[in-house]
């Protein structure tokens, strides 16, 4: 397994709320290559976010635990790892990117403030050293007044600029793995074109492996190379992206392709799931999208379906491809 | 307080007149005050909807798309004179309602209801679900007692909500059972027109495709009218019978909805379409990227107000606004790349 660069194992990550247990992340298992980019999709509350914070050491604390699995990274477990050894790993190895990026920037300090003050803090540079990297950063991530940027405040950028510069602080350090945790779905459609674009050129020019978060199947299409399909707290269908959108297997995953409009076609209806996303702390006993699935049988409200090999590169959670 | 009358419904239905428009919008202009200084003077203005002319045929959808800050919620309270234009003239059912006083607009506003994008914020958190729907009915007078009662146990069977929803609050349900809500509140006085601001942004896909389908069934057994905002051209594609696409508080665009994608005109409706990510990942990706950001609308652009980010812009887009004008049977563009007689102004 030497290219694998990120490897997860039955994850689970629980939070425990007055007297309920909030099954988040509940057996979570994949792998991430060397210069590959996988994406997790799925609705909100399915697990997402969670199962990214729990990769950075950062579950929100004190309610929420990794209750059970393993996380290796480049073959170092990182569950149970000392916040200081963490702490090297988040911004040297592996860098996070947010959904909104101004509640990850310091309001007080300009931007320039806030790369020098990241690289400085993990890089062994010079102060007029690490200003200059600032300055080429910020290039890199399509600012032409670089030099003027550094001196401006959070609030003087749009939603863009700021995602932007969010990229190039993750970029600074050169990571092996880049979370992206839906870094466009703030943006508008043509802001999303250039942002995706950029770490589309960044990935490539640093070869960075990615973890896409997102709900949009659209920008699926577009960056990933292997897709997980989460609900509920698991993945339910696992394979690449081609095969994703050409041969779903998943009932969840072909209606979720179903019900997206389409720009090309012409339908007068939509093919909708009915129902909502099951709560977190109250799964069905068998398979969880049991409630909304249009080709449930008996035996899948008894017990939950495991995730299964179906074909070489292709795996499912569903009793449709269960031999019995 | 008045109550309901035959005379009324006499007197804003007599409009049903030779144009079969419902509503008609035109050079439409919000602008809101920037105030400054130590005398908080007004030192200039957002404008944030800027010489906008539209019509709505009874019984269309007409669907509004725009990036954020491009003005298409002012423009959509303004249809419904939640806010008063700073210029220009809106006829609602054959009546001139621009500058009609809160009260005049009380037996007007009973015709026409807004649902929001956000179904958490726009629901009262501290009345049930039954009392929600009820309230609007109650405020315009309408219906005895029973007959409401009656009615909000229809909605929320027409929305496809359990009774029991009656005796819950609105942090019971979900995302989309709100929106659902929202619509059968909206639905409850019986509108002809129903202005949907971004009534699905907020929602899952799979959520997204159920609200949808009901505003398209609720659309035929009332007969509705829709004005339906969206910041996705995929979104209002699908419910829309003809498109307008709005760029920093002016109309880009206007047109059936087919021509808009088998024929966009405006360099930035190209660019929008071409932005959207495609669910294959098979599509050819010759994509459009924009450059820049949309600009500040208080100080907007000389000239086209796109020009800053427009791919084709040439020495005259600097200098002249483009005219909206009609460049094809119900397509209408704001470009000069299709006026060739400069002068045409309309
Ligand atoms: N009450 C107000 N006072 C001052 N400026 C306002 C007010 N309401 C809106 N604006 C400004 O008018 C412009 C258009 O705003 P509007 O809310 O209509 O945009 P929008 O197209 O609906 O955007 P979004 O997609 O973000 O909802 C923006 O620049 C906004 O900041
Ligand atoms: N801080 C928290 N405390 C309690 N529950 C949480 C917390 N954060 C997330 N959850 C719950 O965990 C589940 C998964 O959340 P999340 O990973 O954020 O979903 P996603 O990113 O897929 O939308 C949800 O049911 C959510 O309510
Ligand atoms: S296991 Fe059964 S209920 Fe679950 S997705 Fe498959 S068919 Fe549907
Ligand atoms: S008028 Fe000029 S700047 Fe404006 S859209 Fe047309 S070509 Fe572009
Ligand atoms: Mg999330
Ligand atoms: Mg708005």
């Amino acid at each position: 397994m030497s290219d694998a660069l990120l490897e997860v194992k039955d994850l689970k990550t629980y939070f425990f709320v007055e007297d309920k247990i909030i099954k988040s992340v509940d057996g979570v298992n994949f792998t991430i290559k060397n210069g590959e980019t996988v994406a997790i999709v799925g609705e909100s509350g399915s697990g997402k976010s969670i199962t990214s914070l729990s990769i950075m050491g950062l579950v929100p604390k004190p309610n929420g635990k990794i209750v059970e699995g393993s996380i290796k990274f480049s073959g170092d477990e990182l569950v149970g790892l000392p916040e200081k050894k963490m702490n090297k790993i988040r911004g040297n190895d592996i860098a996070m990117i947010f959904q909104e990026p101004m509640t990850s920037l310091n309001p007080v300090f300009t931007i320039g403030n806030q790369i020098t003050e990241a690289l400085l803090h993990h890089q062994n540079l010079k102060k007029s050293e690490a200003k200059k990297r600032a300055v080429e950063l910020l290039k890199l991530v399509g600012f032409a007044r670089a030099e003027q940027i550094i001196h401006e405040y959070p609030h003087q950028l749009s939603g863009g600029m700021r995602q932007r510069v969010m990229i190039a602080m993750a970029m600074s350090c050169d990571p092996k793995l880049l979370i992206a945790d839906e870094p466009t779905t703030a943006l508008d459609v043509t802001i999303q074109a250039q942002i995706l674009e950029l770490m589309r050129d960044v990935k490539k020019k640093f070869n960075s492996s990615i973890l896409l978060i997102t709900h949009d199947l659209g920008v699926v299409a577009e960056m990933a190379d292997r897709v997980l399909v989460m609900y509920g707290g698991q993945v339910v269908e696992e394979t690449s992206v081609d095969e994703i959108f050409e041969k779903p297997k998943h009932p969840y995953t072909s209606g979720l392709l179903a019900s997206i409009p389409k720009i090309e076609e012409e339908r007068k209806r939509l093919e909708q799931i009915p129902g909502t996303v099951p709560s977190a702390d109250n799964f069905p006993r068998g398979c969880r999208f049991a409630p909304r699935c249009s080709k449930v049988m008996p035996r899948c409200t008894d017990a939950p379906p495991d995730l299964l090999k179906v074909e070489p590169d292709h795996k499912v959670r569903c009793y449709l491809y269960e031999l019995s | 307080m008045t109550v309901h009358t035959l005379e009324d419904e006499r007197l804003t239905a007599k409009a049903d007149d030779s144009t079969g428009n419902i509503i008609e919008a035109k050079g439409i202009k919000t602008y809101f005050p920037i105030r400054g200084g130590v005398f908080r003077r007004t030192i200039g203005h957002v404008k944030a909807v800027d010489n906008v002319d539209i019509f709505i045929k009874k019984g269309e959808t007409l669907g509004i798309v725009g990036e954020s800050g491009s003005g298409k919620t002012t423009f959509g309270r303004t249809l419904l004179r939640l806010l008063t234009p700073t210029d220009g003239q809106i006829v609602f059912n054959g009546h001139d309602i621009t500058y009609l006083s809160k009260s005049e607009m009380r037996k007007h506003r009973r015709h026409m209801q807004m649902v929001f994008q956000d179904p958490y914020a726009s629901l009262n958190q501290r009345m049930r679900i039954g009392e929600l729907i009820e309230e609007p009915m109650y405020t315009h007078n309408m219906y005895k007692k029973s007959e409401r009662k009656e009615r909000v146990k229809y909605l929320l069977e027409t929305v496809g909500l359990p009774m029991e929803a009656t005796r819950k609050f609105p942090h019971e349900f979900s995302g989309g059972q709100r929106q659902r809500i929202g619509i059968a509140r909206s639905l409850a006085i019986n509108p002809q027109l129903v202005i949907a601001d971004e009534p699905v942004s907020a929602l899952d896909v799979s959520v997204q495709s159920q609200v949808l389908n009901l505003m398209s069934d609720l659309q035929e057994e009332f007969n509705l009218t829709y004005l339906f905002i969206a910041h996705d051209l995929s979104v209002v594609k699908h419910i829309s019978d003809r498109i307008g696409v709005m760029y920093l508080g002016k109309m880009m665009e206007l047109s059936p909805k087919k021509d808009l994608y088998v024929n966009p005109l405006h360099p930035y409706t190209k660019a929008l379409l071409s932005s959207i990510p495609k669910p294959n990942p098979k599509a050819k990706k010759e994509r459009i990227v924009l450059k820049g950001d949309i600009p500040n609308p208080s100080n907007p652009p000389s000239g086209c107000v796109f020009r800053t980010r427009c791919p084709e812009a040439y020495k005259r887009c600097k200098e002249v606004v483009p005219a909206f004008v009609e460049v094809e049977r119900d397509h209408f563009v704001a470009c000069h790349l299709y006026h060739k007689s400069e002068e045409k102004v309309k």
